[in-house]
């Protein structure tokens, strides 16, 4: 499996550290509520098919926003979450 | 029988071999199947359940019956083995002998031993199964053994990348990597054999006017010269993952005697562009009575051993097919002298144009021969004969090899044409498939797809393709003879076909549930001949079609793949990576014992000429530190810069409690929680600038708290202007601690410190010996101490002056077992006790969590479960009777509870024979135990075989007013 | 039929023509009082015992593909009790000891083998760890042993004590662990369901849950509507899916672990080991085969097989702990999809319809949890009550932060136990 960093190019899986899905990226404010907390922390989508999860590149740091596919294992897209933060 | 003039081994290189003790001559480029063949040796091994006498039925890695052990390795395959001098094989799965095998009983009993037979019984009386039955089954499980002894051979790992991996030599493959390697694309061609050419080295053909397989090494030739191809022989590719990556086997010296410089296997993971599968296919034997004893081979093994090895497999040899080209076997043998006695052919009106007699439309009804086959019984529209034969060729079709195109759970097609599964298309990203393995037969079709494929992929010209043979394949299904007796399938596990319909008639009709009840396709082989006749006669069984009923899966590795080969390096130490203090040399040098602290190593203790025990140079060294002065090396935990306009908002961010209220020159504890509302981690958070903080957190999560900022950083709070990067290997730092320590540090430092200069939780820069440094005023043992942190190339140095003035002063240097004392005697916690499943609540801290902000973790940890006033909660331990030991891990129960789950009210976490407190004290977490001071309770540790009635208290156990510290 | 060895000798003796299909091949009917969607191990001894112990026989299994074809079938079949956490230990306790009587109950050898599973642990503070761990299995009435280097040595010898990177310092040994025959106990388990009534319906795929007035009603199948008074949903590896069918969104990941296989060897391991610094544990089979394993893969995916980082690891891990194992060559992997929850704990639950269950989340743990997980749903379902060893086992536990059983201590959320 090999995982495109946006800074350092494709590299081999090895490199990278999974955290799970992307919705990780938008935490909800703290008087949200329990559904909305619960929905953060636990319940997920779960996708059989396209998903978008989060990678940590281990050597450069940098957190990644890869656009993959649960069954197929194909890769579609990686972009760095800053981009898609701030 | 050796023929002359036949073959690709070299004749003037004799090579003296082994099988079961006895001496055998072969030649240079003989496998050790070719090379037994050529010397009458016909029964090489036993099967897995019946120990049916085996010999060789095919002539590559498919081989389920050939199996040997050569030194410590067992079930190499004698059809893939190459010959070398001095090579000592042994046969396996049979005592006392290989011609006398006592386990042969099993053949004789196999009416009861029928496809499942062992989950209907063995079930009573109960107790047998593990005292009686079970052992007796277990004994006569597997074929080779392990010897039990480390392995002492040399294994390797490498990558490589490539644009094109281009996986088969053979005709489909020198074409595809030809074409590749002129449009200028960096090839890998890999080839199990250990010379190119595939299936043309065991053809007698002609391509483009010269014998096919000097074509071959032409080819070869031109793509060896080329800078951008890598040929890889004897490297057969494993398995095809994920974007472009397989994985690959190289026999790298397993074809010669043991060398030091070279390792036995390497495995490879190719990273590649593209691939072009050119692997070819397999031929699958016709199920017929007894069709498994040694001289019954595939008609391709046997024109193998003939052209490529200049082997006759047999005085006379029948040749048997429902294929064209099975009558090649009987052409070429025919052509080589070879006495053929019949041809005999399933299809109606197909005759043999040779000399041997032709049956059309005949079957084998039966066989003789205990050791080697001799003679075999032909039913035919003319009636029925027997004729005497040594061997046997036969040829039930041709298998794609598709095994790679399904290990992405890819499934293959049916295609009638050729009665076989051909691969799906783009059943790998990246894969092309060519030639054989395509279903495209002829050596025509092979040369032409291989060239046609790759320059289509490529968007290049093809390669010129040669003239080669092109005659048709005509095939007309036939999987099993009718009638009595056992029609052999699986050879390896003993399946036949009367375990197939028994699997059929008791209901497992999927192909999943008929495989796993009667191990067909299980064995070593993984069914690669054996398992599209068994669908077939599922199919018939079942009513259904054969492409309906399915296929199993072909999972990697395509071939067994040795651990020592997947998992090499790691043997012994090479499992992970060591990471070594500064101090680590001198620590050893005073003969520290070192232990593991994950990836790092630190000093246990430093023992003394008269302590008998570590828990004597323990004991000395608590007092050292509480008495006088001691030195520890630190630098294992986890140091990250923090830095820039936003630092400090950053930090209240990702830490429970505040930072940004904390003066430049402080340092202030902080707990770090994870998003769910437990505990992460802790250290303390030096303040060096308004922009500049230098954190700590413990060794164990380093990596991950260091993951964890770039989280918060980049995803929840690019609002900051912050950076963060991990220094832990920059510095060096030690613990300079006890009431001598400002002293010891003074006679260092340029500008000495008092407690004004640098009170208790204060930090500052400071020339230590010389060298610009950091010091903090913080202490993990109770005592007044400090860190120094020091450039880490001054690492090793600023250790020894340390110790030295430290043992001037009556001090010296502390070990683990010392520092977890003194940290259990003032309730410091660590990750024994912030394990994951505590929260703030837990450990008293829950104040420190601040509500006026947003942090992590804050809102999970207000939930009503991870607050509750019956969670266990951390509290000390002391034994009432002091000579009474605590244990970690012992749970806790009211004094006089039954110590049983219902009563189970909390564990020990940290133990220690308190030198300070003279007595056995612990951490541990307790019910509501906070409000349990001063109760008596029992700590039971089963498993050490412990109680023991000891006092709650507070956590804090010694000096808990702090005066200590300040000092 | 009954199966004994007397019927085994009998039928060799007649050319095995009198053995009947193991089950059944009903068409579905029109309504059940129990429909289960999933025909793992977990159905089917759902099925098995909501018969045998409640009378409730009017059930159909209802499974998309074949019999056992899920995790059931393609797990590294390790069958132990030596869980530390409330909830998680008794529950475990529970099922071991249906696995003990499992044989005779089913009268089929699913060939549960008691011969032991040791951990191995490589620092002081591991070691205090499997002391709590070890204590709390013998708080649970369980058996645990804790083992020094030289006890550990006597059980297996051929671990590498001299030149290793992470030392061994000890074990926990659980002898009444071991391993069982994976595919039997699926097929032990549907045969005893179909013989007491249970319609086991293969080929059948779940499209939808009828629910009307926060009732569920029955399902729609590719093989037809499907009425039904209570609906069970059972599969592990697929539960986001079908529980989305009833407008629910789980606390679950989908990952990858695969495991691994040995050819046939002559025995040389006893029982089960598991190496404490490595995430790998093997066995090996009565056909000889080495079954081990590793850690997830650690990315979602329902693709049923694995790559080679882990697979490396899974070797190099082997390589480091017992190199005798080196020259043993790995025929077969493969990849079973895990269902893992926010604390690697399972969940067995009503839902907020009526007459839905669901049964889920058994991260790595499931094969040894099937005849417990059976009998505690067969007990909810049919009583409306939690059994006492399941009871923790909650839906809501994650939004209240109440009965978290996280056993590797690596948090409540998703960290991938």
């Amino acid at each position: 499996m090999r995982i495109t960093c946006p800074h350092c190019g494709e590299r081999d899986r090895r490199e990278f550290t999974y955290q799970g899905d992307a919705l990780a990226l938008n935490r909800p404010a703290p008087d949200a509520g329990e559904g909305a907390w619960d929905d953060y922390l636990h319940n997920r989508e779960n996708p059989a098919g396209d998903t978008r999860d989060l990678w940590y590149h281990d050597p450069c740091g940098a957190w990644i926003a890869v656009d993959r596919n649960t069954v197929t294992h194909a890769i579609t897209g990686s972009t760095l979450v800053t981009k898609l933060t701030s | 029988m050796r023929i002359a003039d036949k073959g690709h081994i070299d004749r003037s290189r004799p090579v003296t071999f082994c099988f079961d003790g006895q001496s055998y001559q072969g030649f240079a480029g003989d496998t050790l199947a070719s090379a037994l063949l050529a010397n009458g040796v016909n029964l090489i091994g036993r099967s897995f359940k019946y120990h049916r006498p085996r010999g060789v039925l095919t002539a590559g890695s498919e081989e389920p019956n050939a199996l040997v052990t050569v030194g410590d390795d067992p079930n190499l395959r004698a059809t893939t083995l190459e010959i070398y001098n001095g090579l000592d094989a042994r046969s396996q799965n049979a005592w006392p002998s290989l011609k006398r095998d006592v386990m042969a009983v099993n053949d004789l009993i196999s009416p009861f031993l029928g496809a499942g037979f062992y989950y209907k019984t063995f079930m009573w009386p109960k107790a047998f199964w593990e005292t009686v039955y079970e052992p007796i089954i277990r004994r006569a499980a597997g074929l080779g053994a392990l010897t039990g002894k480390a392995n002492a051979d040399d294994y390797e790992k490498a990558f490589a990348f490539c644009d094109v991996l281009v996986i088969g030599a053979g005709p489909a493959g020198l074409m595809a990597a030809l074409t590749a390697a002129q449009a200028g694309a960096d090839v890998i061609l890999a080839d199990e054999n250990p010379t190119t050419g595939g299936r043309l080295l065991s053809e007698d053909e002609v391509i483009d006017g010269q014998p096919a397989s000097d074509w071959a090494a032409e080819v070869t030739a031109k793509l060896t010269a080329m800078k951008n191809v890598r040929i890889m022989t004897r490297t057969t590719v494993t398995g095809a993952y994920d974007q472009g990556t397989y994985g690959a086997l190289e026999r790298v010296g397993q074809h010669m005697p043991p060398r030091a410089d070279t390792p036995r296997e390497c495995f490879w993971r190719i990273a590649a562009k593209h691939s072009i599968l050119c692997a070819g296919a397999l031929e699958r034997p016709i199920a017929f009575p007894n069709n498994d004893r040694p001289g019954i081979m595939m008609a391709s093994a046997v024109r193998s051993y003939l052209n490529r090895y200049g082997v006759a497999p047999g005085q006379s040899v029948a040749v048997f097919g429902n294929n064209d080209d099975a009558h090649r076997t009987a052409r070429d043998l025919e052509a080589a002298g070879v006495n053929v006695t019949a041809v005999i052919d399933t299809r109606s009106n197909v005759d043999y144009d040779g000399n041997a007699r032709s049956y059309s439309a005949g079957r084998i009804v039966a066989t003789t021969g205990r050791h080697a086959l001799e003679s075999i019984t032909i039913e035919h529209a003319g009636g029925t004969r027997t004729i005497r034969t040594d061997c046997l060729a036969m040829s039930g079709g041709w298998n794609p090899t598709v095994h790679l195109t399904c290990h992405m759970n890819g499934r293959p097609q049916w295609s009638e044409n050729i009665s076989s599964f051909v691969p799906t298309p783009d059943a790998v990203p990246g894969m092309v498939v060519a030639g054989a393995c395509n279903g495209s037969f002829t050596t025509t079709a092979c040369l032409t797809e291989g060239a046609s494929v790759a320059s289509a992929l490529l968007g290049a010209e093809p390669a010129q393709v040669p003239d080669g043979d092109d005659t048709p394949y005509d095939i007309t299904p036939f999987w099993a003879v009718e009638g009595k007796g056992r029609k052999w399938l699986d050879f390896q596990n003993d399946v036949h076909v009367k375990d197939i319909k028994l699997a059929a008639q008791e209901n497992f009709r999927s192909v999943e549930h008929m495989k796993r009840y009667t191990t067909q396709g299980m064995a070593t082989d993984q069914g690669k001949s054996s398992n599209v006749a068994a669908l077939a006669i599922l199919a018939d069984a079942t009513g259904r079609g054969i492409p309906e009923t399915g296929t199993t899966t072909f999972r990697p590795p395509y071939v067994p793949v040795s651990i020592a080969a997947m998992g090499a390096g790691a043997q012994g130490h090479g499992f992970a990576p060591k990471r070594l203090t500064t101090s680590h040399a001198a620590s050893v040098a005073r003969n520290a014992p070192m232990i593991e602290a994950g990836l790092w190593y630190r000093p246990s203790y430093f023992p003394q000429p008269n302590e008998a025990t570590w828990l004597d140079s323990c004991n000395r060294e608590v007092a050292m530190v509480r008495n006088a002065v001691g030195v520890c090396d630190v630098t294992t935990l986890g140091k990250i810069d923090v830095q820039g306009p936003d630092a400090a908002a950053f930090l209240d961010f990702a830490y429970a409690n505040t930072f940004s209220t904390l003066k430049v020159g402080k340092v202030r504890y902080g707990l770090m929680l994870r998003e769910d509302g437990h505990v992460m981690d802790d250290g303390t958070t030096a303040r060096l600038s308004e922009t500049q903080f230098v954190m700590t957190t413990t060794t164990a999560a380093a990596g991950n708290v260091m993951k964890h900022l770039e989280f918060v950083r980049q995803a929840l709070r690019p609002d900051l202007d912050v950076q963060v990067i991990s220094v832990t290997e920059q510095w060096a730092q030690f613990a300079v601690a006890g009431p001598k320590s400002r002293d010891l540090l003074n006679t260092l430092l340029e500008t000495p410190i008092d407690n004004e200069t640098l009170p208790y939780m204060g930090c500052a820069e400071a020339v230590i010996g010389g060298i610009a440094g950091r010091i903090f005023r913080i202490s993990f043992s109770g005592e007044h101490a400090y860190e120094v942190a020091v450039p880490a190339r001054y690492g090793a140095s600023l250790f020894n002056i340390l110790n030295a003035q430290a043992e001037a002063m009556g001090g010296g240097p502390y070990g683990m077992e010392a520092l977890n004392v003194l940290r259990i005697e003032k309730g410091f916690i660590t990750h024994a006790e912030i394990h994951g499943r505590t929260t703030a609540f837990d450990i008293g801290m829950d104040r420190m969590i601040i509500r006026k902000k947003d942090c992590i973790g804050q809102t999970a940890a207000a939930r009503p479960g991870l607050i509750d006033e019956s969670r266990e909660q951390l509290v000390g331990l002391m034994s009432v009777d002091p000579a009474e030991k605590l244990s970690g891990g012992g749970h806790i129960f009211e004094d006089g509870a039954e110590a049983i789950s219902a009563n189970d009210q909390g564990y020990v976490t940290s133990v220690c024979w308190s030198p300070s407190l003279n007595g056995h004290i612990g951490l541990g977490f307790l019910t509501g135990g906070r409000a349990r001071h001063g109760e008596v309770v029992k700590m039971v540790d089963h498993v050490r075989g412990v109680t023991t009635r000891c006092t709650v208290c507070d956590p804090v156990m010694f000096d808990s007013e702090g005066g200590r510290l300040r000092g | 039929m009954g199966y004994s060895g007397f019927k085994v000798i009998k039928e060799g003796l007649f050319g095995q023509k009198g053995w009947k299909p193991v089950w059944r091949d009903p068409e579905p009917k029109a309504e059940y009082d129990v429909v289960i969607i999933g025909g793992g191990g977990h159905g089917l001894s759902t099925a098995y015992y909501l018969a045998k112990e409640h009378g409730i026989t009017n059930v159909a299994v209802l499974e998309k593909g074949y019999l056992g074809g899920g995790n059931v079938g393609r797990n590294t079949t390790i069958v132990r009790a030596n869980y530390m956490l409330p909830g998680n230990s008794e529950f475990y306790s529970h099922s071991l000891k249906l696995w003990e009587g499992m044989e005779q109950d089913l009268n089929y050898n699913t060939m549960m083998s008691q011969r032991g599973v040791m951990m191995l642990c490589h620092s002081d503070g591991q070691r205090d760890y499997f002391a709590r761990r070890g204590n709390a299995m013998i708080n649970q009435g369980d058996d645990a042993e804790l083992l020094d280097v030289a006890g550990v040595r006597r059980e297996a010898p051929f671990l590498d004590f001299d030149n290793i990177r992470f030392p061994i310092y000890g074990g926990l040994m659980h002898r009444r662990g071991g391993t069982a025959r994976h595919d039997a106990v699926a097929w032990g388990y549907a045969r005893g369901a179909d013989q007491r009534g249970v319609d086991l319906i293969q080929n059948c795929e779940v499209t939808g849950i009828d629910i009307a007035g926060g009732k569920v009603t029955g399902v729609q199948t590719t093989r037809g509507a499907i009425r039904a008074k209570k609906v069970a949903i059972v599969t592990a590896g697929r539960s986001g899916q079908v529980a989305a069918m009833a407008g629910m969104r789980l606390p679950i990941e989908s990952h990858v672990l695969q495991a691994f296989v040995s050819e046939g060897l002559k025995p040389i391991m006893p029982g089960v080991i598991s190496f404490g610094m490595g995430h790998f544990y093997i066995s090996q089979s009565d056909k000889g085969g080495l079954v081990f394993g590793g850690d997830l893969d650690f990315y979602s995916s329902y693709a049923a097989r694995g790559n080679l980082p882990m697979k490396e690891h899974v070797m190099e891990a082997a390589m480091t702990l017992m190199p005798m194992i080196g020259k043993a060559k790995v025929l077969r992997s493969w990849g079973g999809i895990m269902d893992m929850t926010p604390d690697g704990s399972p969940i067995i639950d009503k839902t907020d319809t009526e007459g839905l269950f669901i049964d889920c989340g058994w991260c790595y743990g499931g094969f040894k949890a099937v005849p417990g997980s059976g009998f505690s749903f067969a007990h909810l379902m049919a009583t409306g009550n939690h059994h006492a060893p399941a009871a923790r086992y909650r839906l809501d536990r994650f939004r209240t932060g109440r009965g978290l059983m996280d056993e590797e201590g690596t948090g409540s959320q998703h960290n991938l136990h």
